[in-house]
């Protein structure tokens, strides 16, 4: 009783102070922010103190299992719901400012629609709020199953993917009134990012907690990822938000670098966001998920630990290629682009570890599209782990910086890498999550693949035609020795490829869709009555070796 | 663990022995291309940072045996460009501005010169094809405001177009004429009426012609009695279709009402002499360039010509 009266106090102080603040605000998105953290600590106090039992009310409205006692799913399962529905959010923004870039008329001149609030929307919600979830759901469903223990401090678990959650809601909503920081990926103004430092610090107890807790003798390489991941997260996070707010009770910031020490700190932050959130972490998932869904052995315990060390270690010194011929340092812009370079081979460690791991099941390529998304998915991270080292390349950069090329690599490695991954480990994990049989429909999936994968296509092609037509046009140079473009001429050059580009995100979106209405009748408990994927009938007839009818007829 | 190795039927190698829920791991040893590509870029690494700046040191970094730096790179290649370019610029400087167009080599330089100049400093406001737009004069036409031979074009480029810290601006104000109540919105009407039918926007009507007898008292004074306009003051022709801000009843309502105060900023400042002088070549190329005021000698002999000429229709009348 005691305890409960301790936390019901805090949950209302909490409602207090942030009510105070609001009152008290400097700027109107202080003072929104402040009403929502004031409403997510009064419902938390609601549960609190309340005598329902929420997790099974939840469970109920989940149609989720009962937990057998084994491992902790429910905050999973929770996981699951929000990466797709950040997910769908996420690409539908993507798509929105796609077609604002080729008719701006749709920034609808109204602030809070325009392209410059709705960008950061996209990017963090399809990197932190879809990425992030699917991370920590992943996380949370791996770390128990291969270290055989329950999650550590069950309560902090489902603190961190609500905090997280909150997170979400206060930088979108920040975007939207223009609180932001400036930072690229990193826009959440100061108190939002102590928020979320809160929320990660837990994430981290959680994680390790269970590791720690392990009945396995060793750690397996898949929670090596995920731990590099939480670990340099955290770091990244804390020196890259370094700030001094102008006041405690409104939401402007400054920054504690200046000129290019905070455009290479910013880097450095972005970079390896790039790096440990998108690459290492979401390796982390291909590991476990990949030689679960193949049911076969890791290709190479010594690859997966070389190129594991080798990648953490080479990373985390690539960013300075984001700022070639700036008034970084020259030093220091070789240093970025030899990392990146040598980072190449540790990248595909991972796509070979993963693609070798079919040797053996290779025909399920043609039968499963779980595997297949997988395959895709693998593919797309060693085309774009190819692509950024030779982009990092000073002579290749000083063609693609700064054009749409750049927005092409990073979606061919978000949509077929990170996307497609985590579409494969969803379909993987809701039929296991609520007890389900299988699938409401593998041939969905099918659909969902060929959708995505089109989209992408559309999506990356474009984006390299651009790219290089405007780094080409930009530096083009007459006989008579000047620039022939201007400016103008080379954006409305864009236009055919903008179109193509907002075209393959719809097909993008559109394969999304699909898998939310598979993963909903799955959920329902349906099962559609659909040929079976794989149908290679026996044919007695052919199974003979094919001989050629003789060249000539026998004379007679 | 190692109780727990076994050789893998489908590939026919030995596993580790972990296992994790149900994942093992194979013994594969790394495939040699992955090794020597990954030793080879390292190497190539450790050559590159003897060759480019690379180290940091206490002070500054080491600059590398190839001497390069981007800065350095950078100042190479301007320096080679400006070194083509400097006989151009200085023969332009000195070459007087009506004499350019007797060389024709030069003046193709220049033009090409003000093409590109065109781009980074022009097409904000008069558009990629010096078309320009409402508000925003079209460069290829031959209606001039202040002129558009080459002298003009160069003395509109050097010191703008009502720029307030600048005497020598070409400036003029129309006075506004419904907001200063000097005429009555019926009256802008037939105002309004009398300078579409100048243009040949719509036929001759009542309105109009009250609007004639007030242009004469109003408007004739800077637009000529003929509405021709005035390039001394900027006064544009009224009598031809084209208009800055529009030929239709509302936006000469507007105009006449309000007035316009269109502003270009002065380049004299900000560009080299030559960069103006490559603008006014390019400007003057367009279309709608005009050959150079003849001189006052031949001005009175021509003068005198066209005297003789009307004398015979003067002593009719």
């Amino acid at each position: 009783m005691d305890t409960l009266l301790l936390k019901a106090g805090g949950w209302l102080a909490i409602v207090f102070f942030a009510f105070i603040a609001m009152v008290l605000a400097a700027d109107a998105g202080f003072a929104v922010h402040m009403a929502i953290i004031a409403l997510a600590a009064g419902i938390t106090l609601w549960v609190t103190i309340n005598k329902a039992d929420y997790a099974a009310i939840g469970r109920g409205i989940l149609k989720a299992p009962a937990d057998p006692g084994i491992y902790d799913d429910d905050p999973i399962r929770w996981g699951v719901i929000a990466t797709i529905f950040w997910g769908i959010a996420g690409f539908l923004v993507g798509l929105i400012i796609a077609l604002q870039l080729a008719f701006p008329v749709l920034n609808l001149n109204f602030e809070y629609t325009t392209f410059g609030r709705l960008r950061p929307l996209h990017t963090s919600a399809v990197i932190f709020a879809f990425g992030g979830n699917a991370l920590i759901a992943t996380s949370y469903y791996v770390v128990q199953r291969t270290c055989r223990a329950r999650l550590a401090f069950p309560g902090l678990a489902r603190f961190v993917f609500w905090g997280y959650q909150l997170f979400i809601v206060l930088a979108a909503t920040g975007y939207l009134m223009g609180v932001t920081q400036s930072k690229e990926y990193a826009e959440p103004e100061w108190y939002v990012d102590l928020w979320l430092t809160i929320v990660w610090l837990c994430y981290a107890a959680v994680f390790i907690g269970t590791i720690v807790r392990r009945s396995e003798p060793h750690i397996y390489v898949a929670n090596w990822f995920y731990l590099s991941f939480i670990l340099t997260i955290a770091m990244l996070h804390v020196v890259n938000g370094l700030s001094m707010p102008v006041s405690l009770l409104g939401s402007k910031s400054y920054a504690a670098f200046a000129g290019v020490q905070d455009a290479l700190t910013q880097w450095w932050y972005g970079h390896n966001a790039v790096g440990f959130f998108l690459t290492a972490g979401f390796l982390a998932m291909m590991y476990y998920f990949v030689p679960k869904q193949a049911e076969r052995p890791v290709y190479s315990y010594r690859l997966s630990i070389i190129h594991f060390w080798s990648l953490i270690f080479l990373y985390i010194w690539a960013g300075p290629h984001h700022l070639h011929y700036t008034a970084l340092p020259d030093w220091a812009q070789t240093l970025g682009m030899v990392f990146s370079v040598v980072l190449w081979m540790p990248s595909w460690g991972g796509m070979i570890n993963g693609l070798m791991t079919l040797n053996g099941a290779w025909d399920k390529i043609r039968t499963d599209p779980i595997i297949r998304m997988m395959v895709l998915a693998l593919a797309f991270y060693g085309m774009s782990t190819f692509e950024g080292p030779m982009m990092s390349i000073k002579a290749v950069n000083s063609l693609s910086h700064y054009t749409d090329w750049t927005i092409g690599h990073v979606h061919s490695g978000a949509l077929g890498w990170n996307g497609m991954i985590t579409f494969a480990c969803l379909y993987y994990l809701v039929p296991r999550l609520w007890g389900k049989e299988r699938l409401y429909s593998l041939r969905m999936v099918n659909w969902h693949f060929w959708l995505a994968t089109l989209g992408i296509v559309l999506y990356a092609a474009s984006m390299w035609v651009a790219g290089i037509m405007q780094g080409l046009m930009w530096r083009e140079y007459g006989d008579d020795g000047y620039l022939v473009y201007a400016f103008s001429e080379v954006v409305s050059a864009m236009l055919p490829m903008y179109l193509i580009r907002a075209a393959g995100g719809l097909l993008y979106l559109a394969g999304a869709i699909v898998l939310v209405y598979n993963v909903w009748m799955t959920i329902a408990g349906k099962q559609r009555e659909e040929k079976p994927m794989t149908e290679t009938p026996y044919d007695e007839a052919a199974d003979k070796p094919i001989v050629g009818k003789p060249a000539i007829e026998p004379a007679e | 663990m190692v109780d727990k190795q076994r050789i893998d039927e489908a590939t026919g190698t030995q596993t580790v022995g972990h296992e994790w829920d149900g994942i093992e791991e194979l013994d594969t040893p790394m495939p040699r291309w992955w090794l020597w590509t990954l030793y080879a870029t390292i190497i190539w690494g450790l050559v590159y940072v003897v060759l480019y700046p690379a180290w940091p040191m206490v002070n500054s970094a080491t600059e590398g045996v190839l001497g390069w730096s981007s800065r350095g790179d950078y100042q190479k290649a301007l320096a080679a460009r400006e070194a083509e370019l400097e006989p151009i610029r200085q023969a332009l400087v000195n070459t007087d501005i009506h004499d350019l167009p007797d060389n024709p080599q030069l003046l193709n330089e220049a033009v090409q010169g003000g093409r590109s100049a065109f781009k980074v400093h022009c097409v904000q406001c008069h558009g990629a094809g010096a078309a320009g737009s409402k508000g925003y004069p079209n460069l290829n036409d031959d209606e001039w405001l202040w002129g558009g031979d080459m002298e003009a074009i160069e003395y509109t480029l050097v010191h703008g177009i009502r720029n307030p810290d600048h005497d020598e601006t070409r400036f003029s104000q129309m006075p506004a004429f419904g907001r200063d109540g000097i005429l009555q919105s019926n009256e802008i009407q037939d105002l309004v009426s009398y300078v579409r039918v100048l243009s040949d926007r719509e036929p001759q009507s009542a309105s109009s012609n009250r609007g004639a007898a007030l242009f004469e008292i109003n408007c004739a004074v800077c637009h000529g009695n003929d509405a021709k306009g005035d390039r001394t003051q900027g006064a544009p022709n009224l009598t031809d279709a084209i208009n800055l801000y529009g030929l239709d009843r509302a936006s000469l309502t507007e105009t006449i009402t309000n007035s316009r105060y269109g502003v270009m900023p002065r380049w004299g400042h900000r560009l080299d002499a030559a960069t103006i002088r490559m603008l006014t070549a390019y400007v003057h190329s367009l279309g709608g360039g005009e050959a150079a005021p003849v001189s006052e000698d031949t001005a009175t002999e021509q003068a005198a010509i066209a005297t003789d000429a009307e004398t015979p229709v003067d002593e009719q009348s």
